[in-house]
């Protein structure tokens, strides 16, 4: 069975008041899962296909074909586990 | 004048790309890149003559050791110290002040006495003397900083009382880039008694330091961020003092003798002289002679001409940044008053928004407190971004970086 963590390579809070946390996605995994996230979640503006502002559920975040996406204002990893499953499974 | 061109050429990283774009480096307060004359020292030393110093008296640790003392008189010719004995190799800044606190301030610093450091300060300079005074119950005070950024000068003079022990603070800050004014904060905190240790994690890599001018007691800093490896740096500490010291740690290499003694039933333990009974273990002998070629590479460049260049990239790119919208500098804004460091913000991003946008076009720079959450709070900020120069950056990554902040700062 497919999960999160197949596609996810580690996820990292912030350092700073904001509690942000980056999502970097494993090398092998980040265009298929850049793929199914932009089909998923709401593009409400880009930059030259280079930087994505998204939204999913009432969650904004930010994604880049870097294999990266920052998460804004979630309350725990809980909730960033059922958003990820949400954009990715 | 410093040609950052050929100096580039030095510089193997500077050739990669990330993301699909030229490496633009603008982190370098946090770590410098290496040249390649640091990198070929270290393979040659691992190659060549790699083995344990001051244990042995094989042809390997003699070569290994005195190319390790060579490390100690090149770092102590640098920052003209007066001698080796001056400069005690650790892993870094932190490792530094740690020593201090608890070499000097474990046995000195009892209750009803004071540490005095300032709220600009990186967590290297506040914890240590925070966790001391829990165990020794001395007061730590906190000097007063400007709304911009900038030393409180009069309210920090008037902290220093005859209960201050030693005055703690950055020669230049990490967050803003100020610079302080060590000579006038030694004189007075001479004058009143205290000693003083110097942060200059951010000034020796970036201009000419001299501790004899200076006058400062105790000047910590590291190696990486001066073109040496990360895990090796240094504490300077006047020698009169550092003789007086007990050591820090204990093991192997400080030590003249270990005697055990039949009827007390315990050990009786001479230490060796300076700067070796602070430096116990095994030290890490190829970052010591990497630091070496680092400091050589920087005298050939020359400090004076290091300030200069980037005095003029922080003025051109402060300049730039100050005409575009949605984007605000913080601390001071004239450049003269720093170096080489540019603390801003985007209208309605988080400084990691920021930076990982600039991310993906290749322009690597730092977000978040950058390890100074009490001068965050001074600026009311949640967290911050911050661009950083060195020897190798140039007006056109100057250029490309502004161009991309411009496109960042729309979205």
């Amino acid at each position: 069975m497919v999960t999160v963590e197949d596609y996810v390579a580690r996820t990292e809070g912030t350092c700073g008041e904001e509690k942000d946390v980056i999502v970097t996605f494993k090398y092998d995994k980040k265009d298929e899962a850049i793929a199914k996230i932009l089909k998923r979640a709401e593009l409400r503006k880009s930059i030259a296909n280079i930087i994505f502002e998204l939204a999913f559920e009432k969650h904004s975040f930010r994604l880049y074909p870097s294999g990266k996406a920052i998460f804004r204002g979630l309350k725990d990893k809980e909730e960033l586990n059922r958003i990820l499953s949400g954009l990715l499974l | 004048m410093l040609n950052p061109y050929r100096i580039r050429e030095d510089f193997p990283i500077l050739k990669r790309k990330v993301n699909g774009y030229p490496l633009i480096y603008f982190d370098n307060a946090a770590t410098s890149q290496k040249p390649k004359q640091v990198i070929e020292t270290i393979k040659h030393y691992y190659e060549n003559n790699n083995a344990n110093v001051h244990r042995a008296v094989h042809t390997l640790s003699q070569e290994a050791s005195e190319l390790y003392e060579n490390a100690h008189e090149e770092v102590a010719k640098f920052i003209n110290a007066k001698g080796m004995e001056e400069i005690v190799f650790v892993r870094g800044t932190t490792e530094a002040i740690n020593l201090v606190a608890y070499a000097w301030g474990l046995p000195t610093l009892k209750k009803n006495v004071e540490v005095l450091v300032t709220l600009m300060e990186h967590h290297s300079n506040i914890v240590p003397w925070e966790n001391l005074s829990k165990i020794n119950g001395f007061k730590v005070r906190y000097a007063e900083v400007n709304s911009d950024g900038t030393l409180n000068y009069e309210a920090f003079e008037q902290a220093i009382t005859n209960k201050t022990k030693i005055v703690c603070f950055a020669h230049v800050s990490n967050v803003t880039g100020v610079v302080n004014d060590v000579k006038r904060i030694v004189k007075v905190a001479h004058e009143r008694g205290a000693l003083t240790l110097i942060d200059g994690a951010q000034s020796v890599p970036h201009l000419h330091v001299d501790v004899k001018d200076l006058d400062v007691d105790f000047l910590a800093f590291s190696g990486h961020k001066m073109l040496a490896p990360t895990g090796i740096g240094v504490l300077y500490g006047k020698r009169e003092i550092l003789e007086k010291m007990a050591p820090f740690h204990g093991g192997g290499e400080m030590i003249r003798e270990v005697s055990y003694d039949p009827k007390t039933k315990r050990c009786s333990i001479l230490w060796t002289g300076l700067p070796w009974k602070y430096e116990a273990g095994t030290p890490n002998i190829a970052g010591g002679i990497g630091l070496m070629e680092a400091v050589k590479y920087l005298q050939r460049v020359g400090m004076r001409n290091v300030e200069a260049h980037e005095e003029m990239l922080t003025k051109y790119a402060t300049q730039h940044m100050l005409q575009l919208k949605n984007i605000e500098i913080y601390g001071p804004k004239k450049p003269s008053a720093k170096c080489g460091i540019i603390p801003f913000g985007v209208d309605s991003l988080s400084s990691h928004d920021v930076a990982l946008s600039l991310d993906a076009y290749g322009i690597m720079i730092r977000s978040g407190f950058h390890c100074a959450q009490p001068l965050h709070q001074i600026f009311k900020l949640k967290s911050s971004a911050r661009a950083s120069f060195y020897i190798y950056n140039t007006r056109e990554e100057v250029d490309r970086f502004i161009e991309i902040l411009k496109e960042i700062a729309q979205l």
